[in-house]
């Protein structure tokens, strides 16, 4: 259970807002996987669920000025930053409102005014974007740490130790945010790293990782301020491991043939809504009616959200040879 | 003044440094080395490790975080040691810098230049002497400069530091040492313009890159032999200057494409194709290409010789259309 410690260092407002967040993230996916099964939404769509407490934990940590570089599963970050729900979602149905104007999709929810730097989708090719932003703020001298977002599949790519090591090379202010789902699709971690610890994988370049419960979402944001604390003081880059799980499928495709039901089980014993709001409840920080009245905001908004979508006109067929260039 | 390709290319480099504090260097031994071709010699003294930053052997790493310096608000220039290690980077050329702008509706813009070098004819083997330009001329977010003399070597590469867009700059190892009237000051020259290099009456011979010197020395030859070609430099591949190139082709009839790569799937053939679509009425004879021959680049040097088209290839093409 959550340190109380941890609590008690936050106001009620912001424990009960980070509630609200997995609660909005939590109906948000489940919506979207509705629209999906009712054609409203192409392509891949991978499902935040059971994992909301890490996007919620970690950006709550973050200052404004700093960029989220993520993953394709990248809901989470969107709307844990403030991203419009309806914009979210318009941008997964493909309309033109949509984040990203509907050329990004699912996996590439881009939201620049608000630090979303993007979703991407060619596991770790992001992770040396994420180390340049860094650069340019340390050389602009910006006071900005880039998060970068990745999953344990992530970490098997060449790319991964590459832009690993310029950050440590150069010191640069960059937060490796290992997401450890236990799989990479369907290939469980221990099939594919040879590794015990992937929080020790940056031990070779310097690189000092830590590990945290990622279903605990007051302990990720604890983690996750202390790690970008060090990297914002000029220590050069860290690395942070949430342990967590999907509820669902890799993708809406996914059987989920390559683990079995119990281990589901037990994670979803430890579904990081469900233990966090019992632990409001237990500490007198949340009634019954102050849950209940949350659950009918956040399923307002997502109605909402969903409205917005659907009204949303696609782009113009113009919309096809714009932003291929800039002029 | 008169300077060599590489000066041309040395002095682009130094000028933009000095005039932009966003412009730096990243690269693999293009410091305390200074260059593995000797462009950028000298710079790391003058300007530090900050501007000029010499990099761990990390192509896909190095290309990505200079992307990502890019999106920061930065103007890197990132020197790929030889256009065959860009296939370690071609994700991140590719995926993000060609993709970000349109994926992300616009927010994300990558004013980046990878300058790079191709071509063979140095006896390094097969690995090492690969003309990749038409596939990245193939991919639309991205430009391609390729240019085959001092003078556009430096106008081109101040058009591309200018350009929003992620360009890239492809250098040919031969060229280095060609020397020819360059500005002194600063200039650009337009990314997307042909160049008539030789102009003529009976034959268009379109080239970039070094098989513009091999065709201007067709050309040359052929003049001997009272054929009087006009030699096409298209300084960029994308975009490429197709009016230019019709214009030309209208006016002489027959057209031979000339090219260092492979035939199959090589940039001639898209130049071929829109001369028959867009210019068939123009036409005398059929389009002709000269290009390189479709096996792996030999170590042997009489071998790799056979293998790299030379002028009397391009005379053949010609006499072929005549």
């Amino acid at each position: 259970m959550a340190d109380m410690a941890l609590a008690e260092r936050l106001d009620k407002a912001l424990l009960v807002d980070l509630l609200r967040q997995m609660l909005l993230i939590r109906r948000f996916e489940e919506k979207a996987a509705e629209m999906y099964a009712r054609g409203h939404i192409g392509g891949f769509l991978h499902l935040y669920i059971g994992e909301e407490a890490v996007a919620v934990g970690a950006v709550s940590a973050m200052q404004p000025q700093d960029y989220i570089v993520s993953h394709y599963r990248d809901h989470g970050y969107a709307l844990a930053r403030g991203s419009p729900p309806g914009r979210v979602m318009a941008e997964l149905f493909g309309k033109a409102t949509g984040l990203s104007r509907g050329k990004g999709g699912s996996m590439h929810l881009f939201d620049v005014p608000r630090g979303m730097w993007g979703g991407y989708a060619i596991v770790a090719g992001h992770v040396p974007l994420a180390v340049g932003l860094a650069l340019a703020s340390k050389r602009k001298g910006e006071n900005r740490v880039a998060v970068c977002f990745l999953g344990d599949g992530a970490i098997n790519q060449g790319v991964f130790f590459e832009a690993m090591n310029m950050a440590s090379l150069w010191k640069l202010p960059v937060l490796f945010f290992i997401e450890n789902n236990g799989y990479g699709m369907g290939t469980a971690v221990e099939r594919a790293f040879a590794g015990k610890d992937i929080y020790r994988i940056g031990q070779g370049h310097n690189v000092p990782g830590q590990q945290v419960d990622g279903m605990q979402v007051l302990e990720v944001r604890e983690a996750t301020a202390t790690a970008l604390e060090q990297v914002r003081s000029g220590g050069g880059p860290r690395i942070l491991e949430a342990l967590t799980f999907r509820f669902r499928g890799h993708s809406m495709a996914d059987p989920e043939l390559y683990r079995s039901k119990d281990e589901a089980a037990r994670w979803m014993e430890r579904d990081p809504i469900v233990t966090y709001r019992r632990y409001l409840g237990e500490q007198d920080m949340l009634s019954q009616e102050e849950t209940d009245a949350l659950e009918r905001e956040v399923g307002a908004t997502v109605d909402e959200a969903v409205r917005f979508a659907q009204e949303s006109p696609d782009p113009e067929p113009e919309a096809l040879y714009q932003n291929v260039y800039l002029d | 003044m008169n300077m060599t390709y590489r000066e041309a290319i040395s002095q682009a480099l130094r000028q933009a440094i000095t005039r932009d504090e966003r412009i730096f260097l990243m690269g693999e031994d293009i410091g305390r080395y200074g260059g593995s071709y000797a462009v950028t010699k000298g710079l790391l003294a003058d300007f530090g490790e900050e501007r000029i930053m010499d990099t761990p052997i990390s192509e896909a790493g190095v290309v990505g975080v200079a992307i990502g310096a890019a999106m920061g608000g930065l103007r890197p220039v990132v020197e790929l040691m030889t256009i065959n290690f860009a296939l370690l980077a071609m994700d991140q050329i590719v995926n993000h810098a060609a993709k970000l702008l349109c994926m992300s509706g616009g927010q994300i813009t990558i004013p980046l230049v990878v300058r790079t070098v191709g071509g063979a004819g140095r006896q390094l083997a097969a690995t090492h002497s690969q003309s990749f330009e038409g596939w990245f001329a193939h991919v639309p977010g991205i430009k391609v400069a390729t240019p085959a003399s001092p003078y556009d070597a430096k106008g081109l590469l101040r058009a591309a530091l200018d350009d929003p867009n992620p360009v890239i700059f492809i250098e040919h190892s031969l060229l280095y040492g060609l020397a020819g009237d360059v500005p002194e000051e600063e200039y650009s020259v337009p990314l997307g313009k042909a160049d008539v290099k030789r102009t003529g009456t009976d034959v268009t011979i379109v080239a970039y890159s070094r098989m513009v010197q091999v065709a201007l020395e067709a050309a040359a030859l052929l003049e001997k032999e009272g054929v009087n070609a006009e030699v096409m430099d298209l300084r960029s591949l994308r975009p490429w200057d197709k009016e230019t190139v019709l214009a030309s082709v209208k006016k002489t009839t027959r057209a031979v494409i000339a090219e260092e790569g492979w035939r199959t799937g090589g940039f001639g053939a898209e130049v071929a194709s829109t001369i028959a679509s867009e210019g068939f009425d123009y036409l005398d004879a059929p389009v002709q290409r000269v290009a390189g021959v479709e096996a792996p680049m030999p170590y042997n040097k009489a071998l790799e010789q056979a293998a790299i088209p030379k002028a009397s290839d391009i005379i053949a093409a010609v006499r072929a259309v005549l």
